[in-house]
């Protein structure tokens, strides 16, 4: 396996979760792990009544880092210990948002950290019987998880009556096989009871309700199940001093695209803005380059265009609201604050592109993500992303008419908030995005006019080509 | 089909792992057999189908839904090219194309319910897959199982000449 | 009064529900589609089946909804009508899946559910063949309908269509267009949660979405048809009868299946005399929503060319071999009075409705014979619908005195009646002898012998009287099925030729056999001969045709 060399953190970096990835002489086996301190945090919780575990989870203020964003205490207070059926927990590690890759140093170099929240987490929650549904492109991490799970069982701190507390756990991992919509947390029960991972209905499928075997589950992102972990290590009251208010903690931010050095950089929520990641923790753009666009948070984020000034409400000294307006580098990277940008924090992937790159392509690239990902189930998202997908490969190619960049939008308006789930959303915000803020890219390649309706009939491929002038109208 | 044993031992071990509900081994099993076999035959289908309590559908239902499963062989190397975003922008397509020449696949070759070309010796195939999480250091490739980031078209002949 | 409250099942918990800003009350547990339903506010839907689960995948039924805004207090915040402020949720919800809760709020017809429709209609229709003219479903597809209703005229799509399966042999019965096929699911649902048969699934993903059987399987399920029924586009279509006839001439009359003991309702759809299909038609006490393939399709006998069309008489000579229906009826009377009753049996047939078993009945008392019975039909049933019993009216039989206590069991008697000469006279109604124990032989030792009949078989060929029948879809009448739910029988369409209805015959041989002349009858209709039966049949007492109604009546018997 050839790996990019490692790197010392940057200095605006406050490393918690990503401690000990790219640590010289740091293995991921359980010696190594236990070495540096490892399953002490487990050795405390299962001193602690399960709710107060729950309870520490509440105060940190965490939130899911999957993309969501949703408070994991508030996710876990929905579970009621000693019900008729069992609890199940399942690690998301199916990381798969374009633009996200922290998940899979966590799994690769320090499974145990993982493993440890897991545990910490199923004794809370008082699940015996865990999953992790790792990414099937993960074939390299699933065994090191395969192999952190046999270790922790050895030394005890996993399977039956688990450092004696009486308490049983198994922990499985349980390998994806290349499909997308497997993140969203339905979607993955269903394909972890072995189907095909069509998101189910909520109401009434909250897996908190009725999950994985129609039993209550929690499913919890890899990089959430490892915070839990230093909740209990420092406390929730403690941990929810880092970062911001209702933004607490660290998160690992993903940078990649047009930028010196892309990578992964843990820094407290809210403590660096876009345009300090970019210039600072990532070395700026490329010499000569100016900067275009972003998406700040996975490939479903909206984009963010350069020059774009936002008016937003911020505390002032004095502890009054007042407003402010700002610009796209000055957005502070946390939930809230690129939320109130029209956009999203997301999974942590940032994607930036600079002044070379076209519009109409990037959207085409992310357009035929969504269509090959669309599970296909609810008729507005598997359709529509096709759609969408087939109007920017034909303006790509040539044949784009003048309603094109109209017709884009309005797709992607009957898509979003009428789907299933939230890939419906995740579909058409790019293109919604893309359009809106780089709409004269679009007109500029789609400058046909509209052909005429039958008869004759038109294909694409009659647009594409070089075509005569067609009418201007298309009234008979 | 015969089932050799220590593939059945395997096998009864990823059943194990879901005490609730036997349904949960179809994509262990998958994976399984794809390793085992290098793509899922149609009796692969039909003898998991049974080994599961199951009807065939249900199994085909899977193959045909995750990208990961095939169901014809692929090249002795399977060479997965990431074409998502940031990879793209770091010259995936332009990567995938100069493998392609250096292997002797058809760049053409495939569409979309075929996406794996294989070159005409067998040796290698390729796929352009949907991003594969290591978007800080594009472009990105997988070989069999083998992970390789920041792949340029320089590197590409050395790492294929290490896959003979 | 008041120990009867006591005894009564606890009240059913009303809750308010505000449907296009009208106040309304529904039971608990009613789902917010059918809700909308009974408030004459139709969701147009294609994936929900109110007898299937809802996956809420179609998403044609979104609505705008709202639920009370709530206080500092917990409780809702009234208006200035002492009603609660809605709080309107701003993204449109499937009506499908949910229950009405208290205070709930939607709205049906606002512009946001407008849009959405629009949206869904025109998604749906991006990579439909739009094919309609040459489409089996054209006049009663579900896509038709609502995109007349709700849709755009204007195709905004420039692109390639999908390419999906055409024509596919998905079953033996059944043809399968995937361009056609909106992924509703139903077909998978029905077959996983009615049928038990889960042979149909989707392979691939998103819009290449498809719809099959794995290749070593068929639809082939006795209750595959249903698919087609429930459908909502031209995906899968029957076989029997597919480009058959356009949908909108056709005639359809209320009706049930004789093919069995269980008489699943029905709707006949006949044109100009010819029936083209048999469908299901819901009646929660009988069959739900839906009816096996064999029962459904046991109707092209109906049409054989074979079907018996004129009276005959082999006793009157050669040239007089066609007499006539009313010189038929006269001689059969007249020679069934020259033999003792016990001279003469009758096998009557489970097939028989009511009415005329009742007359069969009439005619066995006049002749003075007891020897009289039913012909049983056994075969394998199902634990959905399909009886063992194949006769779809054994419990009529027993109700009017025309079966044994255990259908068949004097037949063996009657048989050896004839072998010995003691009967001498046998009628046999719309049954053939030979598969009540007797043989072609054994028929030919009679002196008389008159059968009703819809097809030449071995005891027509022996008929001294042969009177041509009308078979169930070509009469009115009625019949009582295993669970003694008495339904009725409505004419689709005439009998053939000069068939006659079976009741007509038998009045008028039971009247040609009287020894006092004929005309005395008072049967003119078959209002008349139910009135007289239920008047001499105490658990038939005050019941008429009508009252029967299209869903049957449970009887006590």
């Amino acid at each position: 396996m050839s790996q990019r060399p490692r790197r010392s953190p940057h200095p605006r970096e406050r490393r918690m979760i990503f401690a000990n990835i790219d640590r010289e002489g740091y293995t991921p086996d359980i010696d190594s792990y236990v070495r540096h301190g490892g399953y002490e945090q487990l050795r405390k919780a299962i001193t602690m009544e399960p709710d107060a575990i729950v309870n520490e989870v509440k105060a940190s203020g965490l939130r899911g880092r999957g993309g969501a964003g949703f408070p994991c205490g508030v996710k876990w207070g929905f579970i009621r210990r000693g019900g008729p059926k069992p609890t199940y927990l399942i690690c998301n590690a199916d990381e798969s948002e374009p633009g996200t890759f922290k998940d899979r140093y966590i799994i690769h170099q320090d499974p145990h950290q993982l493993i440890e929240g897991m545990i910490i987490s199923c004794f809370a929650l008082d699940v015996h019987l865990a999953y992790i549904y790792i990414r099937g492109e993960f074939p390299e991490g699933a065994k090191i998880l395969e192999k952190a799970i046999a270790e922790a069982k050895e030394k005890g701190y996993l399977g039956k009556n688990l450092l004696d507390t009486g308490f049983d756990l198994e922990i499985y991992v349980h390998r994806g096989a290349g499909a997308y919509i497997c993140g969203e947390e339905t979607g993955l029960i269903e394909s972890l009871e072995g189907k095909r991972a069509y998101p189910r209905i909520k109401p009434p499928y909250f897996p908190a309700v009725l999950g994985l075997y129609q039993c209550p589950t929690i499913v919890n992102n890899v990089e959430t199940l490892c915070h839990v972990k230093h909740i209990i290590g420092m406390g929730g009251a403690e941990y929810a001093k880092i970062g911001r208010p209702n933004n607490t903690g660290t998160r690992i931010l993903c940078i990649s695209g047009d930028v010196v050095r892309p990578g992964y950089f843990e820094v407290e929520l809210g403590a660096v803005t876009l345009g300090e990641a970019i210039n600072e923790l990532c070395g700026g753009l490329k010499p000569g380059r100016k900067l275009k666009a972003i998406i700040p948070g996975g490939s479903s984020a909206k984009v963010l265009r350069a020059d774009e000034r936002f008016k937003i409400k911020t505390k002032a000294e004095d502890g009054s609201m007042v407003d402010k307006e700002i610009g796209v580098e000055d957005i502070l990277m946390d939930f809230d604050s690129l939320a109130a940008v029209g956009s999203m924090a997301g999974s942590g992937g940032v994607i930036v592109m600079d002044d070379s790159r076209d519009m109409v392509w990037t959207l085409n690239n992310l357009n035929e993500f969504y269509a090959h990902e669309s599970c296909g189930q609810c008729t507005p998202c598997r359709e529509g992303s096709l759609w969408m997908r087939k109007i920017t490969d034909r303006i790509l190619a040539g044949g784009g008419v003048d309603n094109d960049p109209d017709v884009l939008k309005n797709v992607a308006d009957n898509i979003a908030g009428k789907t299933i789930c939230a890939f419906g959303e995740a579909c058409s915000w790019p293109t919604q995005s893309f359009v809106l803020k780089f709409r004269d890219e679009f007109t500029a390649k789609a400058r046909k006019p509209l052909p005429p309706p039958i008869p004759p009939e038109y294909t694409p491929d009659t647009l594409i080509a070089e075509t005569p002038r067609l009418p201007a109208t298309n009234q008979a | 089909m015969q089932i050799p044993p220590e593939l059945l031992a395997k096998v009864d071990e990823a059943i194990s792992h879901y005490p609730v509900s036997k349904r949960s081994a179809a994509l262990p099993l998958l994976h399984l057999f794809q390793e085992h076999f290098g793509y899922i035959a149609q009796e692969s289908i039909l003898w998991i189908a049974e080994k599961l309590e199951l009807q065939p559908i249900h199994i085909l239902e899977l193959v045909t839904f995750y990208p990961m499963f095939r169901q014809k062989m692929a090249g002795k190397y399977h060479i997965r090219v990431c074409r998502t975003l940031s990879c793209a922008m770091a010259g995936s397509y332009e990567l995938r194309e100069k493998i392609c020449k250096a292997t002797g696949i058809d760049p053409h070759a495939g569409g979309h319910h075929d996406p794996i070309a294989v070159s005409p010796d067998g040796r290698y195939s390729i796929e352009f897959v949907e991003c594969i999480a290591s978007c800080g250091s594009a472009p990105v490739c997988m070989i069999n199982d083998d992970f390789y980031e920041g792949v340029t078209e320089a590197s590409i002949t050395d790492l294929l000449a290490r896959y003979q | 009064m008041s120990t009867e409250t006591a005894t009564a099942p606890p009240p059913v918990q009303m809750l308010n529900v505000q449907i296009d800003g009208v106040w309304m009350q529904f039971p608990k547990g009613t789902r917010l589609i059918e809700a909308c339903a009974q408030a004459n506010k139709f969701i147009p839907r294609y994936c929900y089946h109110p007898k299937l689960s809802s996956p809420g995948n179609c998403r044609m039924c979104l609505i705008e909804m709202g639920m009370p805004k709530m206080g500092p207090d917990r409780q809702p915040e009234l208006g200035e009508d002492g009603r609660p402020v809605i709080n309107w949720i701003p993204r449109p919800q499937i009506s499908c899946a949910q229950d009405v809760a208290e205070g709930m709020a939607v709205r049906t017809d606002s512009p946001m559910v407008q849009d959405a429709r629009k949206g869904v209609l025109e998604f749906l229709l991006i990579n439909h063949p739009l094919d309609c003219p040459v489409c089996d479903q054209a006049g009663e597809c579900r896509l038709q309908e609502f995109s007349v209703e709700h849709g755009n005229s204007k195709s905004r799509f420039l692109e390639h269509k999908v390419k999906k399966p055409k024509n596919v042999a998905i079953g033996p019965r059944i043809t399968l267009d995937d361009e056609r096929c909106i992924l509703c699911s139903r077909c998978v649902r029905f077959m996983r949660e009615v049928a038990k048969d889960d042979v149909l699934g989707f392979v691939n993903r998103g819009s290449y979405n498809t719809l099959t059987c794995h290749p070593e399987r068929t639809l082939d399920s006795n209750y595959s048809l249903n698919t087609v029924d429930i459908c909502p586009v031209g995906a899968l279509t029957s076989n029997d009868f597919r480009f058959k006839m356009r949908v909108w001439f056709l005639a359809e009359t209320k009706s049930f299946c004789t093919s069995c003991a269980t008489g699943c309702n029905t709707t006949i759809s006949a044109r100009q005399g010819t029936i083209y299909r048999q469908t299901p038609r819901e009646n929660n006490d009988v069959n739900s929503s839906w009816m096996c393939d064999y029962g459904r399709l046991n109707f092209h006998y109906l049409q054989s060319p074979d079907r018996l069309v004129r009276p005959s008489a082999k006793i009157v000579p050669p040239e007089e071999n066609e007499p006539g229906w009313d010189e038929a009826l006269l001689r059969a009377g007249k020679a069934l009075r020259s033999y003792k009753g016990s001279e003469v049996a009758i096998i009557a047939s489970g097939r028989q409705t009511n009415e005329e078993l009742y007359l069969t009945a009439e005619l066995a008392r006049q002749i003075g014979t007891e020897q009289i019975d039913i012909v049983p039909h056994l075969d394998l049933g199902d634990d959905l619908l399909l009886s063992a019993d194949r006769n779809p009216n054994v419990a009529g039989a027993r109700l009017l005195g025309v079966s044994a206590p255990t259908p068949g069991e004097r037949l063996r008697s009657i048989a050896d009646g004839v072998r010995s000469g003691a009967i001498k006279a046998l009628i046999v109604l719309g049954e053939d002898a030979t598969e009540a124990g007797l043989t072609e032989e054994d028929l030919k030792k009679t002196d008389l012998l008159i059968t009703l009949s819809l097809l030449p078989n071995a005891t027509t060929r022996q008929a001294d009287y042969l009177f041509p029948s009308a078979g169930f879809a070509e009469k009115r009448g009625s019949m009582i099925n295993k669970t003694n739910r008495l339904q009725r029988l409505n004419r689709a369409v005439e009998p053939p030729g000069e068939a006659r209805d079976d009741w007509e015959i038998l009045r008028d041989l039971l009247n040609a056999s009287r020894e006092a002349a004929a005309d005395s009858s008072d049967l003119f209709t078959i209002e008349d001969l139910f009135r007289q039966m239920a008047a001499a049949t105490p658990a038939l007492n005050g019941l008429s045709l009508s009252r029967i109604g299209d869903l049957g009546l449970p009887l006590e018997l």
